[in-house]
């Protein structure tokens, strides 16, 4: 028997980036994409939001793809099967809108790909053509490209420093790729990593009046709409990303408050990483 | 007892004081202020008790404690007795001892209060709690107490015999929903009267605001541990990191067997005030920070792992026990400065007397009829808090006289941090997923005040969320009152 929230199986999709199956039966029947959960690695960890990348009703499993980091997140990368995290709850937050678009185009972002593939899944079987586009830093930042083109009408790869695909970024991709197809009608784009990308992909469809979801990613607590800690300036109104969103209008959305409020505990975080890192050393040197 | 005797004049013994860390001292730790009765300080301040024929505190306590009774156990050194007693009514003594606004209820009609002061009932309560926890930490250890093992939905050790209802078969099942004190007086109750009783906590810890809002310094946690281990081992079963709304939803619950739900999930959604500059840097809810601070533990940060910013000027908005915990913590968290800024005047300030003198004592400065219309910010941080000067006008209401802002009177005060501290609403996850359930205008649950019975057959409600922002013993009150009605409900099957 698998214990609650039991590491299961643990993969290394690229450098920084594990892959975790975690066991919570309840959780994988509920999850539907775009959803999280917030977990807490030990008794004395933060709390932290963290997207259901993919979930197994049958397993009983969700899976969680995580990017090292601060220090919880590095905590977590570390983990090995057979581990179990202290805590994970969910699933929070709304789910992604799924239905025959027409033409959606979905758009991924270094560890934001993980994320977009249950998505994609979704929008495949609602019958949409599907137009994915994966960017990282580099060719060894990308994750999950196979599982994401079995599913895609048209795939694209964009790397930053052109070790693989288009060289530059997913932006600057598709606005070429709206330029290169005028005549092609996209119906809706999802973006998802991280905020200036999001911000980038948004300023694109906003000339192209293509209506574009984006799913934020700010500080989190409790993630139920208790703290106000994870408050977006949407359409000029304040909102509480974990119970209106994650998902907002990407058109809509002040990224500059945004990538302004992902900034306040960044001394913390250093001092935490640190810490961390030295505590690693001196249990490696002994 | 001898006839015929006239009683002997009392002879007149002022209120015992309780000792405290002084507040030099204590502004620069999280521990408990208060430092709690001795056995000896509390059988003198018992012995003021003038066991009055008509018990007047009675009435004044919203659970009806026998104070008199309880009262007359410590004064005999019955302590265990003392608790035994305030347990009749209520599962969490040595939380209500500490937090109760005492001063508006049992300890404001309190006979001896007429003419002299009262006699310090709540701190008797804590005492009686107080006494019997340590005798049970230098003792052995209770049976069945289960730890924080670690694990979402962790439950109670369940194998364990349940010593309390002899037939274990076939028990009737009723979720609760929300661990604060509503939900936990009801899971109580329901488990004395043999119920197989289940809370569902979204939480990663049970106690609702005794553990993430009520700080440390006030309600160390260990009590609040302490008394959840006591409900659990009614036989309580909690499982943490559930959602209702989310994880399950209250139709679930009905189909998964439970036959009625009791929900308690409080008031749980900040207010901002919806002026500009809200969402600078260094903009909190009261309750993002207190439950950074209380339930994440950020004060012993690095050690735990989530921060919280400290800053040297920090200013709170408010005027109840939120505003004065989260100025007291900022306080502690190193602030030099911190001031309350609330909109009335001190008379009006809705927080306990006790905590308020407290708060004095610790430097605070309260800046009273005034009211922030914008928070100025530079590089995205907050700077300045801009206010206006109000003049209090005719009562309201509420029956306190309504702030009016002086035109032309803003000013700016220099800050690090603001705090805001001016109230909670219902949060809607809940009521969302379940909208047979009516809801007032402001969102709050709509119940039969007399059973606790919602719109919705089967379910009863309670506490904070029916009543908005209230106080921990009529949340007891409200948990008492619907576990009874739910036991008539399962009963008789009548809705
Ligand atoms: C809805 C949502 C879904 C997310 N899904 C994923 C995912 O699937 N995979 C993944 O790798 N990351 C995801 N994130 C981001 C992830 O939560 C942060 O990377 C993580 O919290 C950082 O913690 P840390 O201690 O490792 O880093 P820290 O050193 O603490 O912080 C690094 C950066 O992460 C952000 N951050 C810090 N604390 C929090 C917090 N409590 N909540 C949110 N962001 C924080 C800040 O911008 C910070 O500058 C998601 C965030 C949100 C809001
Ligand atoms: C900072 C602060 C100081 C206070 N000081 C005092 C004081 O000195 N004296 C006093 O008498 N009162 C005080 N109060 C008020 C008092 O704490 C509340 O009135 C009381 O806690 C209400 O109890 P409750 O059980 O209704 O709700 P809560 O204590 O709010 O508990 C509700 C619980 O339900 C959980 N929950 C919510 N939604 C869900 C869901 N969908 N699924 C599962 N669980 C859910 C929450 O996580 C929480 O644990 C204070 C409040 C605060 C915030
Ligand atoms: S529970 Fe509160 S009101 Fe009742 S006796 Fe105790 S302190 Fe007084
Ligand atoms: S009213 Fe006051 S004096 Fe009278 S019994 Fe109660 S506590 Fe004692
Ligand atoms: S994370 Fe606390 S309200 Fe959204």
């Amino acid at each position: 028997m698998n214990k609650i929230n039991e590491v299961i199986r643990k993969s290394v999709p690229a450098k920084d980036i594990a892959s975790l199956d975690i066991y919570n039966p309840t959780i994988a029947e509920k999850a539907k994409p775009g959803q999280f959960v917030v977990v807490r690695a030990f008794k004395n960890s933060e709390r932290i939001p963290l997207t259901i990348a993919d979930n197994d009703a049958a397993a009983g499993t969700i899976n969680l793809t995580i990017l090292k980091s601060g220090k919880s997140t590095h905590i977590l990368c570390e983990l090995q099967a057979g581990d179990t995290i202290h805590d994970v709850a969910g699933p929070l937050g709304k789910n992604t809108e799924i239905e025959n678009f027409g033409t959606v185009a979905i758009i991924g972002g270094g560890v934001g790909i993980a994320p977009t593939l249950p998505i994609i899944k979704a929008m495949k079987k609602a019958g949409n053509h599907l137009i994915t586009v994966f960017g990282a830093r580099s060719k060894d930042g990308l994750i999950f490209e196979e599982k994401a083109e079995k599913y895609s009408d048209e795939f694209y790869i964009c790397t930053d420093d052109g070790s693989k695909g288009y060289k530059g970024f997913v932006s600057d991709f598709f606005s070429d790729y709206l330029l290169k197809n005028p005549a092609k009608k996209i119906n809706r784009v999802i973006a998802i990593g991280p905020a200036l990308m999001m911000k980038a992909v948004s300023d694109v469809t906003k000339t192209a009046l293509i209506k574009t979801i984006v799913s934020l990613n700010p500080i989190m607590v409790d993630g139920t709409g208790m703290c106000g800690s994870c408050r977006v300036e949407v359409a000029g109104k304040t909102k509480f990303a974990c119970v209106d969103g994650p998902e907002f209008d990407g058109h809509e959305v002040d990224f500059k408050l945004l990538i302004n409020r992902l900034n306040i505990y960044c001394e913390e975080e250093k001092i935490s990483l640190e810490k961390y890192r030295e505590s690693r050393k001196c249990r490696m040197d002994s | 007892m001898q006839n015929g005797q006239l009683k002997p004049k009392k002879e007149k013994i002022s209120r015992t004081k309780i000792a405290e860390q002084p507040a030099g001292l204590r502004v620069n730790n999280f521990n408990e202020v208060e430092l709690g009765y001795s056995e000896d300080e509390a059988v003198r301040e018992s012995s003021r008790c003038l066991m009055c024929k008509i018990p007047k505190c009675i009435e004044g306590c919203p659970v009806e404690i026998d104070i008199k009774s309880f009262i007359a156990y410590i004064k005999e050194k019955e302590f265990l007795k003392a608790l035994e007693k305030i347990q009749e009514k209520n599962s969490l003594p040595g939380v209500c001892g500490r937090v109760c606004p005492q001063e508006d209820q049992c300890e404001k009609v309190c006979i001896l209060g007429i003419k002299d002061e009262p006699v310090a009932i709540g701190k008797l309560e804590r005492f009686a709690a107080d006494y019997a926890k340590k005798k049970l930490e230098s003792g052995s250890k209770a049976p069945g107490a289960a730890g924080s093992e670690p694990g979402s939905f962790q439950t109670s050790d369940k194998s364990s015999p349940d010593a309390n209802s002899g037939s274990s078969s076939k028990k009737i099942k009723v979720a609760i929903v929300g661990s604060g004190p509503a939900g936990l007086t009801c899971a109580g109750e329901l488990a004395k009267m043999g119920y197989d009783v289940t809370i569902f906590e979204a939480l990663h810890s049970p106690g609702g605001v005794l553990v993430y809002g009520i700080p440390e310094f006030r309600l160390p946690k260990s009590i609040v541990q302490e008394e959840v281990e006591f409900i659990e081992k009614l036989g309580v079963e909690i499982r943490l990191n559930a959602i209702i709304g989310k994880t399950f939803t209250i139709d679930e619950l009905f189909q998964d067997g439970y036959q009625s739900v009791f929900l308690g999930t409080g008031a749980g959604l900040p207010y901002f005030m919806d002026i500009p500059g809200e969402n600078y840097n260094g903009v909190y809810s009261a309750n993002e920070y207190l439950t950074r601070v209380n339930l994440m533990k950020s004060y012993l940060f690095p050690d735990w792992d989530t921060p919280v910013k400290k800053g040297s000027v920090v200013s709170v908005v408010g005027g109840g026990n939120v505003a004065l915990d989260s100025a007291r913590t900022a306080k502690r968290l190193g602030a030099e400065k911190v001031y309350i800024i609330y909109r009335r005047s001190e008379v009006e300030m809705p927080g306990r007397i006790e905590e308020i003198k407290h708060a004095k004592e610790e430097g605070i400065e309260m800046v009273f009829l005034t009211n922030p219309v914008e928070i100025i910010g530079e590089n995205g941080w907050v700077k300045k808090i801009k206010c206006i000067k109000m003049e209090l006008g005719e009562p309201d209401d509420s029956g306190r006289r309504r702030p009016i802002a002086v035109p032309g009177s803003e000013y700016e005060i220099d800050t690090d941090i603001v705090v805001i501290a001016i109230g909670q609403g219902p949060n809607p996850v809940l009521t969302q997923t379940a909208p047979d359930i009516i809801l007032n205008k402001r969102g709050n649950i709509v119940t039969d005040q007399k059973t606790g019975k919602t719109s919705k057959k089967g379910v009863f409600a309670g506490g904070d969320i029916v009543t908005g922002a209230a106080t921990v013993i009529l949340a007891m009150g409200a948990g008492k009152i619907a576990a009874e009605a739910m036991d008539e409900y399962l009963k008789t099957g009548k809705w």
